[in-house]
C-alpha cells in the first residue's frame, strides 16, 4: 500500500480529502429528511465518529458547512459524538479496545478509508482469530436530526 | 431519525456519469467471472471506450492480479472520495488497495458495509461502460450490488458442466422472477459447441451472448494485457464484448 495521505497537509488539503465525500452523503441526506417532513431548516444535527474511521473532525466540519450551502440547506447547530471502538471476538469472547493513536500511520490509512480493512490487520489478542465484531466506534453515522 | 446511513443518499450521484454498467455474476465458482470481467474491460479499453473495473469481491480479490495492477505502488487519489487509478486504460477499483494481500474475513454486514463505503467514496470518471466482477455465491456482495446500483445489467457467467448448469438455472430463476435485468449468458471453458448451456437459455428465454474457449494459455498471460488479448480466449472475449455492444441496454 501507498498510502500519504497525511505526510502532508498543504493548503489543499482540507479542500480535497475523502471526507468530503462523506460531508456530501450527510448533506443529501438529511436534505432528503428536511423536505420529508415539510420543514425549512435544521435546528440540530448531531453525528456520530466512530474513532476506527479516524475522521479528521475539524475537516468534516469545514466540509459539512460547504456542502450545506451547496444544497442549500441550513443547519443550526452541527455536533460530533465521538465513539471509541471496542471490538469483540466471535470465536472467544474477548473483548478490547482500539487506540487508533497506537495504530500504525499506514494501516491506519487504509482502515481510514474502509474501516473493514481493519480484519486484515488485526487478529483477536488472545486467540488469533480474525472473526470479530466491531461492536461499537466504526464510523460515521447521523444520530439525530432536528428539522424546524 | 437516528443511527440512519447517510452514504445510500449518494449512490445514484457517484454513478451518474455512467453510461452503462455490467455485472459479471455467477452463483458458481471457478466459472471465470474475473477473467470474463477484466478481460472484457481490456478489450473495451483497446477499443477505445472509457471504461471502469470494480472488484466487489471483497473477501477474495484477484481483479487486480488480472488487470496486472501492483497494489503495492498504486493507489487511488484523494479528491473529494477517492478516484480510481488507470491501469492499462482502466479506471480500476478493489479493496486491495487497502487490505493488500492480507487475509480479509468479513460477515455479511460487513461486506454490506464496504459495498457501501466504497461506492460512496469512489469517484468514477464519465465512463461508457462499468464492469463489476462480483464473487461466486447468492449472498451479500450480489444481493447489495442488486439493490443498490441502478441500472446494473447482469451478465451470467457459467461453464458447460452440469454442475453449472444447475447453478445457472437458479440464478436465472431468482434473476427473473425478481426483474432484473439480465443481459445474457456467456459459456466460459467450452471444449465445443455449449448445447447444454443453449438449452437453458432458451428454457429461460435468454440470449447466450458468447462462447469462450477453455484456454491454457490465459493463465501464463494473466496482468499482460496485450498478451492475454492475443490469446484465443482474448480474441473471443472481444468478439463478446461486440455482441454486447451491439445489445440495446436491458430495462427491467
Amino acid at each position: 500500500m501507498l498510502l500519504t495521505r497525511r505526510r502532508d497537509r498543504g493548503s489543499w488539503w482540507s479542500e480535497t480529502v475523502h471526507e468530503w465525500a462523506l460531508a456530501e452523503a450527510i448533506v443529501k441526506y438529511v436534505g432528503e429528511i428536511v423536505r420529508s417532513r415539510g420543514g425549512s431548516r435544521v435546528k440540530s444535527l448531531v453525528v456520530k465518529l466512530g474513532a476506527l474511521q479516524s475522521i479528521d473532525r475539524e475537516v468534516l466540519e469545514f466540509a459539512l458547512r460547504e456542502a450545506s450551502k451547496i444544497e442549500n440547506i441550513d443547519i443550526e447547530e452541527l455536533r460530533f459524538e465521538v465513539e471509541q471502538p471496542l471490538l469483540r471476538c466471535r470465536r472467544c469472547g474477548y473483548e478490547w479496545k482500539l487506540d487508533m493513536d497506537s495504530v500504525p500511520q499506514d494501516l491506519a490509512e487504509a482502515i481510514h478509508f474502509v474501516p473493514e480493512v481493519v480484519h486484515s490487520f488485526f487478529k483477536c489478542p488472545r486467540c488469533g482469530s480474525r472473526d470479530f465484531a466491531v461492536v461499537r466506534g466504526r464510523g460515521l453515522s447521523v444520530e439525530r436530526v432536528e428539522v424546524v | 431519525m437516528r443511527g440512519a446511513d447517510p452514504r445510500l443518499s449518494v449512490l445514484r450521484d457517484r454513478l451518474r456519469g455512467v453510461r452503462r454498467v455490467i455485472a459479471v455474476v455467477s452463483s458458481k465458482g471457478g466459472v471465470g467471472k474475473t477473467l470474463v470481467a477484466t478481460s472484457l474491460a481490456l478489450a473495451a479499453a483497446r477499443r477505445g471506450l472509457r471504461v471502469g473495473l470494480l472488484d466487489t469481491d471483497f473477501t477474495n480479490p484477484t481483479a487486480h492480479i488480472a488487470l496486472g495492477a501492483d497494489i503495492s505502488r498504486t493507489t487511488p487519489r484523494e479528491e473529494k472520495g477517492v478516484v480510481p487509478p488507470t491501469i492499462h486504460g482502466v479506471e480500476f477499483m478493489t479493496i486491495a488497495f487497502y487490505s493488500g494481500e492480507n487475509p480479509l474475513p468479513l460477515r455479511g454486514e460487513e461486506i454490506d458495509e464496504v459495498f457501501l463505503e466504497l461506492l460512496a467514496i469512489t469517484r468514477w470518471g464519465e465512463l461508457d461502460l462499468l464492469l463489476i466482477d462480483t464473487p461466486p455465491g447468492v449472498s451479500n456482495e450480489l444481493l447489495d450490488l442488486l439493490s443498490y446500483v441502478p441500472n446494473v445489467e447482469n451478465l451470467v457467467a457459467t461453464t458447460p458442466s452440469p454442475l453449472s448448469l444447475n447453478s445457472l438455472r437458479r440464478l436465472l430463476k431468482m434473476m427473473l422472477d425478481a426483474g432484473e435485468k439480465v443481459l445474457g449468458v456467456v459459456a466460459n471453458m467450452a471444449t465445443g459447441e455449449p448445447h447444454g448451456v443453449a438449452e437453458v437459455c432458451r428454457s429461460f428465454g435468454v440470449d447466450l451472448i458468447g462462447a469462450l474457449p477453455l484456454d491454457p494459455e490465459i493463465d501464463l498471460a494473466l496482468g499482460n494485457p496485450d498478451k492475454m488479448l492475443s490469446t484465443v480466449f482474448g480474441r473471443a472475449v472481444d468478439r463478446l464484448l461486440e455482441e454486447i455492444l451491439r445489445k440495446p441496454r436491458v430495462h427491467a
